[in-house]
């Protein structure tokens, strides 16, 4: 994996939000990479910045009020934010594709599947009607909705949640992308049928070979598919760094809270120990670390210095004072 | 341990609109059809499921919320379920609920002080002890008294979840309905509110029944455990039990759907087939033929009864699992 070179790479990401009330920092200096046919998971809790990430990344931050300030997102070498409007919608949809949360929203109402795929299909690839109404029956058919060519003519409300996500995964991967957004895809849906959309994932990124960046809130989530882990906390990244690494060697005390909140399922009930206290207003945060008054390891450092990231293992970034001095400083 | 609150054999039906013109018979969604439990003082039964099962429309009904169809309801011995008006007003002092939505459960136009008041003017509270009795709930439940003035849009999701257990304790229930009480908060403001939960439950003797479709959840909070399926209930037992060792295939199929923490952990995964069938047209015969992977041809024309399968209490409605017979009901 070393050598691979990144599919996408996030440089030092700064998307600020100018409001009426001040400026909302709602990502604040990130980095990632994310490598081709790998699954990168961005966990984090609301107000986090993980999905405002995805959005910059496809360039669909509303400005005004929202601007990138800072950074670069380089796909494949290249940086889009130096794409113009129309370059970025050749992009968008076919090289990079996105699932939303909700289904029931992101697809539109007064439109049959079978017309919502056809435009996506039509607007990127030069093909015929016919042609691209066969792709979307073929490809209704390997999300394993029962009945393609059939239900291809139903409207959205005629489809179950899980049914209608596994639409806009099938509209995702129309074009083949290299690299799909899913932002929080199964946050909306029951426990089995959220089993059987992540099954799908795992199914289509084997078939279609691209890489995905999953985006949720849920550990459980991240432990299933996921090959890396982007922890966020209030727009900074906290840790990152492997699955299996996070889950059994997490640094951060932030993904620990985290880790310890969540009840398991297993003989011996033990109490939860949660984090204490409220994420911080993003507008306003506090000075140095704004983790810090959640904290249960804060120093009198910690409320003056804001930490950077730092590579304290292989592969395994934290961004917090209590491993900078074990570190071997790296300019991420 | 004595049962506090009795469901027997209640169903709610909501009536549909009629697809033929010129008929009175309107078809019927199903949304409860025919569950019984028992509660017992001073313990939390979970009610899990997925969306669409009843396990709301259950919780409603347990505090006359809803009219049940057919059944009936039973709290400290009586039965409830015609009691209207003054005695049912009499009734709701110790019956108590928690809803989802901390946004939408509280008025945005009236001070926590005003919310909180209400429940103890209108039974009769004399003034004086009104702002005290406020002040103490919100220190009960984390809260600081110079909150009170403030309204429910200045709180967090976490904040107002503390407010609306602070409303339903205000009258000192001994039951409180908590209808997915912690599904809208962020995991590290769910551990907050369940610790709380927990806390309170042990320092008041409330009994509660929990309303999640988040099993890990569930788990963590109930002493016994309701698993519904379709209107109907499936599965019901102690929580450790009916965890470690699930009988009917819908509870091995959710329990097994569950994201596991432990990457090392390879789970065995029951991935069921399809969708859940719709509760206004349910698959005759046992509700979960069509998904099961068992599913056998008595499945599809007979009913399974829930019958005891462990020794435990442990009770399942599967015609493959084993029944066990014992003295005594554990319903």
């Amino acid at each position: 994996m070393e050598s691979v070179k990144p599919l996408l790479e996030v440089k030092n990401l700064h998307t600020h939000f100018f409001t009426k009330t001040g400026v909302v920092r709602a990502v604040d200096g990130v980095n990632f990479d994310v490598k081709p046919g790998e699954t990168l998971g961005i966990v984090g809790e609301s107000g986090s910045g993980k999905s405002i990430t995805a959005m910059s990344i496809l360039g669909l931050i509303p400005s005004p009020p929202g601007r990138i300030v800072d950074g670069e997102i380089l796909f494949k070498g290249e940086d889009l934010l130096k794409k113009s409007e129309n370059q970025m919608r050749q992009i968008r949809g076919k090289e990079i594709s996105m699932v939303f949360q909700d289904p029931m929203t992101s697809l539109n109402p007064v439109f049959s599947v079978e017309k919502q795929m056809v435009e996506t299909v039509l607007a990127h690839e030069k093909v015929t009607k016919k042609q691209a109404r066969d792709r979307a029956i073929e490809l209704l058919n390997l999300v394993g909705i029962p009945d393609p060519s059939k239900r291809v003519k139903n409207y959205p409300h005629e489809f179950s949640g899980g049914m209608r996500q596994r639409v806009m995964i099938a509209m995702a991967l129309a074009c083949n992308p290299s690299l799909l957004i899913a932002d929080e895809p199964t946050t909306a849906l029951d426990v089995t049928i959220q089993a059987q959309i992540l099954e799908l994932f795992k199914k289509m990124q084997k078939e279609l070979d691209m890489a995905i960046i999953m985006i949720t809130h849920d550990l459980g989530v991240v432990a299933e598919v996921c090959d890396r882990v982007l922890v966020m906390y209030a727009g900074k990244p906290a840790e990152f760094t492997d699955t299996k690494k996070l889950f059994d060697q997490g640094k951060h005390p932030y993904t620990l809270g985290l880790m310890n909140s969540i009840p398991k399922i297993s003989p011996n009930k033990e109490k939860l120990i949660p984090i204490t206290g409220l994420p911080p207003n993003l507008g306003d945060l506090p000075k140095g670390c704004s983790f810090a008054p959640r904290c249960k390891h804060v120093m009198d450092s910690c409320l003056s210095i804001d930490p950077t990231l730092q590579e304290i293992d292989e592969n395994h970034f934290v961004r917090c004072l209590l491993y900078e001095e074990s570190k071997k400083a790296v300019t991420t | 341990m004595s049962a506090l609150l009795e469901l027997k054999n209640i169903k709610k039906h909501f009536p549909l609109k009629s697809e033929k013109l010129f008929t009175k018979e309107k078809p019927l969604l199903k949304a409860v059809d025919g569950i019984s439990l028992s509660v017992r003082s001073g313990e939390t039964l979970g009610l899990v499921g997925e969306s669409g099962c009843g396990k709301s429309t259950a919780g409603r009904m347990a505090l006359k919320l809803l009219e049940p169809t057919e059944g009936e309801i039973w709290f400290k011995g009586e039965n409830i379920t015609n009691y209207r008006g003054e005695q049912l007003r009499k009734l709701r002092r110790e019956m108590q609920i928690i809803f989802q939505d901390p946004y939408a459960s509280l008025n945005p136009r009236k001070t926590i002080e005003q919310t909180l008041a209400e429940p103890l003017k209108i039974f009769g509270m004399p003034k004086g002890q009104v702002t005290q009795r406020i002040d103490y709930l919100l220190d009960v439940v984390g809260l600081s008294s110079y909150h009170k003035q403030r309204y429910p849009h200045e709180f967090s999701g976490g904040q107002r979840q503390r407010i609306g257990i602070a409303r339903a304790l205000a009258l000192e229930p001994e039951l409180v309905i908590c209808d997915e009480p912690v599904s809208a908060l962020d995991v590290s403001i769910q551990a907050q509110v369940i610790n709380l939960m927990e806390e309170l439950q042990a320092e008041f003797n409330l009994t509660y029944i929990f309303i999640a479709h988040d099993l890990s959840v569930v788990h963590h909070i109930s002493d016994r455990v309701a698993v519904m399926y379709l209107g109907k209930i499936v599965e019901l037992g102690d929580a450790g039990e009916v965890y470690s060792n699930p009988k009917h295939p819908y509870t091995q199929a959710l329990l097994s759907a569950v994201p596991e923490t432990n990457p090392h952990r390879e789970k065995e995964r029951i991935i069921l087939k399809g969708d859940l069938p719709s509760p206004a047209n349910p698959p005759a015969g046992c509700k979960f033929h069509t998904r099961c992977p068992f599913a056998e041809d008595i499945c599809r024309v007979q009913e399974p009864e829930l019958k005891l399968v462990s020794t435990g209490g442990q009770m399942a409605a599967c015609h493959f699992a084993k029944e066990v017979v014992t003295e005594g009901n554990f319903t």
